[in-house]
């Protein structure tokens, strides 16, 4: 059984990074609820095309939930109503017939909109370049198994490293801060033994470059981790004020993070 | 500018700034809600306290110049904040849903202003007088009362209780108490989070500490203005 939905869509455009943007409504006629909501975007777009209109621009990849990029707020919430949901899993079933939709670009200031819904998010790749990996010789790969990690910590490591970086965090957090995608990154290493070596340079070092990319500030509203699509703790976060207060007042130099682009 | 300097200015590090001068606050308020209850021990304890603070001396005013000085901190790390905060989303959201932020959580600003324009308040009409009654001014001449040792002091029992009789009076320190109790509801349980607490077994203690300790400021200072209000305090004081 199918039902057909009539919609009355808000969609955020916007030119490009130095245009002030606007809404353009669209009503949607007869959209299948078997559909995903990027689907739904993506027959809005078949119709503006053919209309000879500029289609809205959105960002997508992977269509199931693993890559991060299908980037917008729905009616205020990052990925839309359903929890633990990226918007190219949310389908158009959770929506009814004569809902007004209410689409817009992630905002923050670090996040700028390239165009329509479309945000630059090269901030948290600098984040990661700051601190986010570790360092590992090269050479025959180690056996599997050699290095034991205790199952809580894998555990938690893990909770930490199904952070896809989509940035709903940023988006959801109503101060624009990045501390819950900073704090997965450096929570996902620092319970690992690999972790270890570079742990007190990684916490300063990515906090630095999260605070130059101007995201806001953590004020514990937890909003980040009601958004996040994987449901990263918001645990995370008191683990780096922790790793953060301990690596400032260390009193040996911590080891410098480098590299980054490989 | 050395590390630790640099981390004071963090992010994180001004949380943890936030977090510890709004602590050092939070036991003020205990220890001045402490003292405030001999109220209802009398006006022989209450004077006697209030003297044993006077006679502290230099020590006092070390007391009063640190406390401000953590006022001044916390207050002014959370301006800069704020206005961070605000700068960060330069484009608000045409629609706005909140799920885990609370009315105290995305009130801070506003509570905490409005408890700093209350401890300005509470000074002019405790400690200075502003536009204080006759028999006000009569209560807190230095000679007012003598104490059973023989010492004559202030009588703060009666000022206290002439101030409170007033309703107006009374009920903008209940509703000023309802402000902080807001501002600690949100402020005590994120202390927890800003200072790295983890422990699975203190969620509970976590999400219940800022509501209790709020509860608790409350009812304990609103206990004064109201047991004067209602006449169970106070009756010997014409
Ligand atoms: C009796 C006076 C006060 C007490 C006991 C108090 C206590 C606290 C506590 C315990 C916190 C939590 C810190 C954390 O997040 O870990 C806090 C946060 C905060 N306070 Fe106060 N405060 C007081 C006065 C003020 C004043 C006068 C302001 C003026 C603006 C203020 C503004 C704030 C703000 C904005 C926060 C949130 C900061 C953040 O989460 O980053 N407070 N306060
Ligand atoms: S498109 Fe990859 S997560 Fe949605």
């Amino acid at each position: 059984m199918s039902a057909k939905l009539d919609l009355k869509l808000h969609v955020w455009r916007q030119k490009g990074p130095g245009d002030a943007g606007r809404f353009e409504t669209h009503e949607m006629k007869g959209v299948s609820d078997h559909i995903s909501f990027l689907e739904m975007m993506d027959v809005l777009n078949e119709a503006l095309i053919a209309g000879g209109k500029e289609p809205v621009a959105f960002e997508h990849d992977c269509r199931e939930g693993i890559c991060g990029t299908c980037s917008m707020v729905i009616n205020g919430e990052p990925h839309g109503p359903l929890k633990a949901t990226t918007t190219c899993q949310l389908h158009m079933r959770h929506f009814k017939s004569g809902d007004e939709i209410w689409v817009e670009p992630w905002r923050a200031r670090a996040f700028p909109v390239m165009k329509d819904l479309v945000v630059d998010r090269n901030a948290f790749d600098r984040i990661v370049q700051n601190g986010g990996f570790i360092s590992a010789n090269t050479g025959s790969a180690p056996d599997g198994n050699a290095l034991p990690v205790p199952k809580t910590d894998a555990d938690l490591a893990f909770e930490a490293a199904a952070c896809i970086g989509c940035g709903a965090c940023v988006a959801a957090c109503p101060n624009g801060s990045a501390m819950l995608f900073v704090a997965a990154k450096a929570s996902h290493l620092n319970h690992l033994p690999q972790g270890q070596p570079e742990r007190a340079a990684r916490v300063l070092g990515m906090l630095d470059q999260a605070d130059a990319e101007l995201f806001g500030n953590c004020t514990n509203h937890y909003e980040c981790g009601a958004a996040c699509p994987k449901e990263i703790p918001v645990r995370v976060i008191a683990e780096l004020n922790r790793d953060y207060a301990k690596a400032a007042l260390a009193v040996e130099e911590p080891r410098a993070a480098g590299g980054g682009d490989g | 500018m050395t590390r630790f300097q640099k981390a004071l200015r963090s992010s994180i590090g001004r949380k943890w700034v936030m977090a510890l001068s709004g602590l050092a606050l939070c036991g003020f308020v205990l220890a001045h809600m402490a003292g405030n209850l001999q109220l209802f021990a009398g006006p022989e304890k209450l004077n006697a306290y209030a003297k044993g603070l006077q006679d502290l001396g230099p020590l006092l005013w070390a007391a009063r110049i640190g406390l401000l000085s953590v006022f001044a901190i916390h207050v002014a790390t959370a301006l800069k904040l704020a206005a961070e905060n605000r700068a960060a989303r330069p484009q608000r959201y045409a629609v706005t849903q909140h799920d885990t932020s609370t009315l105290a959580s995305r009130t801070m600003v506003l509570t905490g202003l409005l408890v700093l324009a209350f401890a300005v308040y509470h000074l002019c009409h405790f400690t200075w007088h502003v536009g204080a009654s006759d028999a006000i001014a009569k209560a807190v001449a230095p000679d007012a009362y003598t104490l059973a040792s023989g010492g004559r002091t202030k009588d703060v029992y009666a000022m206290v209780v002439l101030g409170f009789r007033s309703p107006v009076i009374a009920l903008s320190y209940v509703a000023a108490m309802a402000v902080l109790a807001l501002h600690l509801s949100h402020g005590v349980s994120s202390v927890f989070q800003t200072l790295g607490c983890t422990s699975p077994r203190l969620e509970c203690a976590r999400k219940w500490a800022g509501p209790a300790f709020g509860a608790l400021v409350f009812a304990g200072n609103c206990s004064m203005p109201v047991a004067v209000l209602a006449g169970m305090v106070g009756s010997e004081v014409r």
